[in-house]
């Protein structure tokens, strides 16, 4: 793969409800069009979609790594009930690399490597120190960690890699309610799977109309879709390794060039940001996060 | 903890002020849980909150009544400044504190290595539901107590209690978070502040009032609305959870009503369920409330065992309640 920074790309596992042959459509399309080094796939979000897309999931894991990619398994973030419990200690077991979203997983892969999903509470350096002694080799912090709290921690524990989460809507909240279908006047455990109907999310907006946020199951994320536009220079500086770019329906093709065009020096970052917002975005890019201020403003970056 | 084997469940309250710790013990609390006035608790509200020297005045108030004293240390270390939660956990353990509670690594880490016959309790912010998680604390950092994120159901809680040799502690009234404790970032997309990152939700200095065109009065939340009301009307604070919002062209309280949680029907059920302790919210809330929500639920705790009726003094609640409505949350699975 032509990679003349250091700065590496990462898919991150989608979060939205999209049908089987949709994803297995994407992840083809992604071994040999997208310029990725590392795909996160599996479903994180509800254990009620699993069954629909289980078998999916070996032919796209293959097509990936044919196409030279790293794949890795990503994990459900709020196991609840016995059968999703179960499932994580069964991945847990697995010869391939595991993304844990929820600490449950921490004792059953201690015996061998993981990467630390945004959604596990890592906020310090001891606690990513202890993960590492644990096992964790990767670190995607919490969407809300600042750069400036990142930086001090990848300095302390070098010996994990830092993935920064880059673009797309915000995993904000989980809740053990489901808001699809709680919006459509059902209930969980009878959700008709209707958050199928929103392969972005759901758009919320206040009663004034202005865009806020998105419901995805019981999930909820930001409306904007934040955007890092930090050169490979500064990432370096800041110790992180690699960027991850979170699935929407917009071309991630299109995105992944940009975002690796951009890294590899050729265009700038008010070129970089005009060509991001002529594609279909989910939403205003937002950024605000990186500086420690409320997620959803744009800010202007240190260069 | 086995099933059927109850014994009286204990009661935690809460107290943000050395006042509200006395009332605590003086109305009967089992246990008082409190915090230092910085950001190493989750209440980091101004005006609220002890100092090393009010805590241990407190203990010894309350042990005088035969009352523990929890000190909740339960926010996530900032990068670099951990010394600060060391700190706190030094001077709970100094001011004779029965128990810390606790949800970050690096606090439950520093506790178990340096204070190891200080109790350790499980934050609802760590959000550990499944019996995996929490043998992981158990095992990992000696923790005796763990309390349950509200994402259970009451039959879900016996499950899990079956399966676990560590206490439950589950809230069973005041305010309700509706996203999972622990794993919400909404206050900090919208104003910069989180529980996770500085010990808040929806900061009141973040908070304003405008009226719009028509004469109503609508609650903002850096800058979002989160609510609206009629002129005249009592304006409720916008929790940003507790909000009217618009979705597939129809508008209201899209996460939850702006309603409390009361699980006293359920408090039988809690209690075959196997669970040890039950939780009451408020640590913002005056001496008024802490006395009248402890007494009442003293008396329903007790009237468990006596079988003496204690509905007209939980009936009485109500108007401790945001805006008089109750639900039982995700204790009922039809919540979800």
């Amino acid at each position: 793969m032509p990679n003349s920074s250091s700065i590496e790309l990462a898919l991150g596992p989608c979060l939205f409800n999209w049908p089987a042959d949709r994803l297995l459509a994407f992840y083809k399309k992604i071994a040999t069009e997208a310029p990725i080094d590392r795909v996160y796939l599996g479903e994180v979000v509800c254990g009620k979609r699993m069954p629909f897309t289980d078998n999916i999931w070996p032919e796209a894991i293959e097509a990936l790594e044919a196409a030279g990619k790293e794949v890795v398994l990503s994990t459900l973030a709020q196991p609840v009930n016995k059968r999703e419990r179960q499932i994580l200690q069964q991945q847990a077991g697995y010869d391939m690399p595991i993304e844990v979203n929820d600490m449950s997983m921490v004792p059953a892969r201690k015996q061998g490597t993981f990467a630390v999903g945004p959604y596990l509470n890592v906020y310090n350096e001891a606690t990513l120190s202890f993960l590492a002694r644990q096992g964790a080799r990767t670190w995607c912090p919490p969407v809300e960690l600042s750069l400036d709290s990142i930086q001090k921690i990848a300095a302390l524990v070098p010996e994990v890699d830092l993935e920064l989460f880059a673009f797309g809507r915000l995993p904000l909240a989980l809740s053990s309610r489901c808001y699809h279908a709680r919006a459509h006047g059902l209930r969980k455990d009878s959700c008709q799977f209707i958050c199928e109907q929103d392969p972005d999310g759901m758009d919320v907006a206040t009663l004034d109309g202005r865009r806020f946020l998105a419901a995805n199951g019981i999930q909820t994320l930001s409306d904007a879709c934040h955007f890092a536009g930090l050169s490979a220079g500064h990432l370096a500086t800041l110790g992180i390794k690699r960027l991850r770019l979170s699935p929407h329906t917009t071309d991630m093709i299109a995105v992944s060039r940009l975002f690796r065009d951009f890294l590899d020096g050729h265009c700038d970052v008010d070129k970089f940001e005009q060509q991001l917002e002529m594609l279909n975005l989910p939403g205003p890019l937002c950024n605000a996060y990186l500086l420690g201020d409320a997620g959803w403003k744009r800010m202007a970056l240190p260069a | 903890m086995p099933e059927g084997t109850t014994k009286r469940m204990e009661l935690v309250c809460p107290a943000g002020t050395p006042a509200a710790l006395r009332a605590a013990a003086d109305a009967g609390a089992d246990a008082i849980y409190c915090g230092f006035a910085n950001e190493t608790n989750a209440r980091n509200f101004p005006g609220l909150n002890f100092s090393p020297s009010e805590l241990a005045d407190g203990v010894a108030y309350a042990h005088a009544k035969g009352a523990r004293v929890l000190v909740a240390i339960n926010t996530f270390a900032q990068a670099g400044q951990i010394h600060l939660w060391e700190e706190a956990v030094n001077d709970a353990a100094s001011a004779g504190a029965d128990a810390v509670i606790a949800a970050d690594i690096a606090v439950l880490q520093h506790a178990a290595t340096n204070h190891p016959d200080l109790r350790l309790h499980l934050s609802v912010q760590a959000a550990a539901n499944t019996p995996e998680a929490i043998r992981f604390y158990a095992e990992t950092f000696g923790v005796k107590r763990v309390v349950l994120p509200r994402v259970l159901s009451v039959p879900e809680i016996a499950a899990l209690n079956r399966e676990i040799d560590v206490e439950t502690e589950v809230f069973v009234f005041g305010g309700l978070c509706v996203m999972t404790e622990g794993r919400c970032a909404l206050s900090s997309y919208a104003t910069g502040k989180s529980p996770n990152l500085t010990g808040v939700c929806s900061p009141p200095d973040h908070v304003d009032y405008t009226e719009d065109p028509s004469g109503r009065l609508q609650a903002r939340l850096g800058g979002f609305t989160i609510d609206s009301f009629e002129s005249g009307q009592a304006a409720g604070y916008p929790t940003l959870c507790k909000g009217q919002f618009s979705a597939i062209e129809k508008t209201g309280y899209l996460f939850e009503d702006p309603v409390s949680l009361n699980a006293f029907e359920l408090l039988e059920e809690l209690s075959s369920a196997g669970v040890t302790a039950l939780k009451i919210e408020g640590r913002q809330r005056g001496k008024a409330y802490i006395a009248g929500v402890v007494k009442a639920f003293r008396q329903a705790v007790d009237g468990l065992e006596s079988g003496a009726d204690a509905r007209p003094a939980i009936a009485a609640l109500k108007a401790f309640s945001e805006g008089g409505q109750q639900t039982a949350g995700s204790y009922k699975k039809t919540w979800r």
